[in-house]
């Protein structure tokens, strides 16, 4: 169940990308954040409790939104705008003991 | 407003060798009071490495680094918290055929005197470390090596002092220190006035002063590491990390971080204060990628400096004064007093109610630098 | 062509936007460096692509000055060296040293604006670290720069003007807003009436948002304490107390906040000198006269130094290039200097009605439960923190960041200090002045570990 919702650019070009092995899409205009918690409803899990997150100041601020790809590379989420082709890996949704 | 105090110990510095001397010498059953001029355990205590070592030491640092290397383990018995202590072994790497050549004839030097290092030739080190760059000849590994904290460890042995009954005073910079009678008067810019039967300086990069007081003028410089930490990563690193000849030092926290130290920060205007160089973090940075390459991802999330009091044979003053009976000396641990402190407060309690320790110091003798006393200007 | 070097002016916010117009128009050509893609920081952000939604439905009534802005600062592209997407990692000496594309260029300036914003104060509550929880300025991000509702059934919760408008905001773009908490006790209220004297337009307007909010079913309650989140894995719904009972909604989103606190590493990192502020309640820079700090050749401007609000951002961001101009020897304004430094003062009293309107809920740290934690990072919770003031006898907070780890995580401190200085007060028995501040440091964000220095030497002017 996704956390947000959408209240325009609804019709616009659509960006393919997987999400932790699954093929999802997003829009144009999204930044990475958008495009996951449009499709979930978590975007990491945290190092220490695995308790999930899926951000809180949405600018840059409180590092609570980081990703990687499966490139490894990692990504603060509300900052980088989604691009086509992106593989993301959050973890959120196994819990990793 | 004075405040008036009399003890047997009065000790300058609350560091690591300050607290746990401290420690010590309740032990024995001594009074003290402990003079710290800021927060115990901020300055080099607190803002070294983190490494627990015995490996790389200069031979003559053996005898006490092997008494301290017994009480890291115990570590929670003593002083409440075992410090984030781990054992994970000290690796130290050899970039050269000829760095390799010094490690081996270091692990034979130190063999007789109890410390078993096993050399591991480029394959084995492969095959045990893959996780670090190929680009290493080779590399010589002390299991029960590892690093600790040196936040937590410095600030618990203040609060074990205290508890033990040590007098622990912050924010008490020492102004001076004379012999009185038989004994020595101390005085703060906090308004205490302290007599003393004997007085211990430890006050680390601080201490050329209390020593230059009483005659006897050390070259005592200051040095400033340049530590790099990593967000919380996965775990890869299983050992402390050091080379041969220096320029990194590496190791991995249970919580994830990456604590990465090498080339030297930069003072400020006040010398007592200092920052890393940006061309030194980035330096370090490019390091730590290059010989650890699943760190690459990662991000850096803080850097850190302190000061730290350095002697220039790198190795401490630790003993009895040349010129003044009752007065000691434990300071100048050049960037390695970290594993060394907790044996250090041992022995300073042993000295200053014996007048002798089991364990060989002759070599840290403030005596060496006698000469340089009588041309110094501090 | 003079001797100096080149300004640099470090965020393209109302105020950076306007220093930067204010040095251009005296010949000065000032290096702009800002993280975000592009100019307007948050109050004015940018979406990333046009969407079809008038500059109404994302600024509301500041349409026209954020339009204003963007048009005027795209107007002096080749009078100014502009860096979006860089970060000014580190101040020393006169050198800045900026992130960008993976590089590490090391810029000396002569002369520095530091116009580095703002984020949304918060005191950690319970569930406040569930997904679906965003503060306020996050959740009108959402909608403004990305045209995405946080939820579908948000509850809005806090302190300050912002809440209101951001509520309201929702409200119009057809998200169903179930309540407004306020937390604001009942006998602040009355400072509105001082607000309304001075600033009739903006009360009037917080008014407005209530009565719409309140028309079209939002359950609005005010002088309420004890928020909790609730939900397992996600917002599920949130409780409170209010008037002795306790109430519960459910809800899929909350946005929370407390007003805001100013970006003041930088600051901290030139060295600034700071002193505990007590209407922002938190350490800021001292700004002297003209937006001057006290280094020489380092300005002050917007909420960077001291929340102002935008109109005073553009305001005190164009006041500060005229000291700079002034400083340096050029023909300044002085006309225009003075009338805005009236306008500032004027301000200034409004922001301290305002303040005292919506006070900061000094009882947080009392009433906060021990399970709750403080640092969203390193997951630290409250009793955490209490246990260790004890076993260590802290009362300093670098320190307690040194022995707990509160603000050792990612974020820096940025989030959790505020409330960590309030729950250290109140355990070692000081006030929140007294208890200091978390030592600026750099990097003052995370920087990725092969960021590599550029090739070359430093950077002087042009």
């Amino acid at each position: 169940m996704p956390l947000l919702h959408r209240i325009a650019r609804t019709d616009h070009p659509t960006i393919a990308f997987v999400l932790d092995g699954i093929p999802r899409e997003g829009r144009h205009g999204d930044t990475l954040l958008t495009a996951i918690l449009e499709a979930t409803d978590a975007l990491r899990r945290t190092e220490f409790s695995h308790a999930p997150r899926a951000g809180f100041c949405l600018m840059g601020a409180c590092q609570d939104c980081w990703v990687a790809l499966e490139t490894g590379e990692r990504l603060r989420a509300c900052s980088t705008p989604l691009a086509p082709g992106m593989r993301i890996v959050t973890g959120a949704r196994e819990v990793i003991r | 407003m004075t405040t008036r105090l009399d003890a047997d110990v009065a000790i300058i510095g609350g560091g690591l060798v300050g607290t746990s001397t401290a420690l010590a010498l309740r032990r024995h059953g001594l009074s003290v009071v402990l003079l710290e001029q800021g927060f115990c355990g901020a300055q080099a205590s607190g803002v070294n490495y983190g490494g627990v070592r015995r490996q790389g030491r200069p031979v003559e640092q053996l005898p006490l680094s092997q008494r301290a290397h017994a009480m890291w383990p115990r570590l929670r018995d003593l002083i409440g918290t075992d410090g984030e202590f781990l054992d994970t072994g000290h690796l130290k790497l050899a970039r050269s055929d000829n760095d390799m050549a010094s490690l081996e004839e270091y692990a034979r030097r130190v063999e007789p005197l109890g410390l078993a290092l096993e050399l591991l030739g480029h394959n084995e080190l492969r095959e045990r470390f893959g996780w670090i760059g190929s680009d290493v000849v080779g590399a010589s590994f002390c299991p029960g090596d590892g690093h600790a904290n040196p936040r937590l460890v410095a600030a618990a042995f203040a609060a074990a002092a205290r508890r033990a009954g040590a007098q622990v005073f912050e924010n008490a910079p020492v102004t001076g220190v004379i012999r009185d009678g038989d004994g020595f008067a101390t005085e703060t810019a906090s308004g205490l006035k302290l007599r003393s039967r004997a007085v211990v300086n430890s006050a680390g990069a601080w201490a050329g002063t209390f020593a230059a007081m009483f005659g006897e003028a050390v070259p005592l410089e200051r040095i400033y590491p340049s530590i790099i930490v990593t967000e919380p990563m996965a775990p890869v690193m299983t050992v402390n990390i050091g080379i041969e000849g220096g320029g990194i030092y590496a190791r991995q926290v249970e919580r994830g971080n990456c604590v990465v130290g090498g080339e030297r920060a930069l003072p400020l205007a006040n010398a007592d204060f200092s920052r890393p160089s940006s061309e030194g973090v980035l330096a370090i940075m490019a390091r730590a990628g290059e010989l650890f390459p699943s760190l690459r991802n990662g991000h850096v999330i803080r850097f850190w400096s302190g000061t730290e009091g350095a002697m220039p044979d790198r190795n401490p003053v630790i003993g009895a004064s040349r010129t003044t009976p009752g007065l000691f000396h434990a300071f100048g641990f050049s960037g390695a007093g970290f594993q060394i402190a907790p044996g250090v407060g041992e022995v300073m309690a042993e000295l200053v109610t014996t007048g002798a320790t089991t364990t060989p110091i002759d070599a840290f003798s403030i005596v060496r630098f006698a000469e340089a006393a009588t041309t110094a200007t501090t | 062509m003079s001797a100096r070097g080149q300004p640099l002016i470090v965020g393209a916010g109302p105020a950076g936007v306007r220093a930067a117009e204010t040095l251009a128009k005296a010949g000065l050509k000032p290096r702009v460096v800002d993280e975000a893609p592009a100019c307007g920081g948050q109050i004015y952000r940018q979406r990333l692509v046009e969407d079809g939604r008038s500059a109404t439905s994302l600024y509301g009534s500041e349409a026209a000055k954020a339009t204003r802005l963007h048009r005027d600062f795209a107007a002096l592209a080749s009078k100014l060296d502009y860096w979006p997407n860089a970060l000014v990692w580190n101040l020393s000496d006169g050198v800045a040293d900026v992130a960008v594309n993976r590089e590490n260029r090391r810029l000396a300036y002569d002369g520095l604006i530091l116009a580095t914003g703002a984020m949304d104060r918060v005191l950690p509550l319970p569930g406040w670290t569930l997904p679906g929880v965003f503060t306020l300025g996050g959740a009108q991000i959402a909608l403004k720069a990305q045209a995405c509702a946080i939820g579908e059934k948000v509850v809005f919760a806090g302190s300050g003007p912002l809440l209101y408008l951001v509520a309201w905001q929702y409200l119009r773009a057809g998200v169903d807003v179930r309540a407004v908490l306020d937390a604001a006790p009942s006998a602040a209220r009355i400072n509105l009436l001082r607000a309304a004297l001075q600033a009739p337009d903006i009360v009037a307007r917080g008014l407005r948002f209530a009565a719409e909010l309140r028309l079209r079913g939002t359950t609005l309650r005010s002088a309420v304490s004890d928020i909790r989140i609730e939900g397992d894995t996600r917002v599920a719904g949130v409780s409170w107390e209010e008037r002795g009972r306790r109430c519960q909604l459910s809800c899929d989103a909350v946005g929370y906040g407390l007003g805001l606190r100013p970006e003041t590493q930088l600051a901290d990192l030139a060295g600034c000198e700071m002193r505990f502020d007590a209407r922002d309640r938190a350490f800021l820079p001292i700004r002297l006269w003209g937006g001057r700090s006290s280094v020489s050749g380092v300005y002050l401007a917007g909420d960077g130094a001291g929340i102002v609000g935008a109109d005073a951002a553009e305001l005190s961001g164009e006041r500060a290039a005229l000291a700079l101009i002034e400083d340096r020897g050029l023909v300044c304004d002085h006309v225009r200097a003075a009338a805005i430094d009236r306008r500032l003062s004027k301000i200034s009293r409004l922001r301290d009605a305002l303040e005292a309107a919506f006070p900061f809920p000094t009882a947080w740290a009392r009433e906060i439960g021990d399970q709750t934690l403080i640092c969203r990072c390193e997951e630290i919770d409250a009793g955490t923190m209490r246990r260790a003031i004890r076993d260590f006898d802290l009362s300093e907070l670098n320190r307690v960041k040194a022995i707990t780890r509160i603000g050792m995580g990612r974020c820096q401190g940025r989030v959790c200090a505020a409330a960590a200085a309030e729950l250290l007060a109140l355990e070692a028995g000081r006030g929140v002045d007294s208890v200091g501040r978390l030592r600026a440091q750099a990097p003052v964000k995370p920087l990725p570990l092969m960021l590599r220095a550029a090739q070359g030497k430093s950077e002087a002017a042009e």
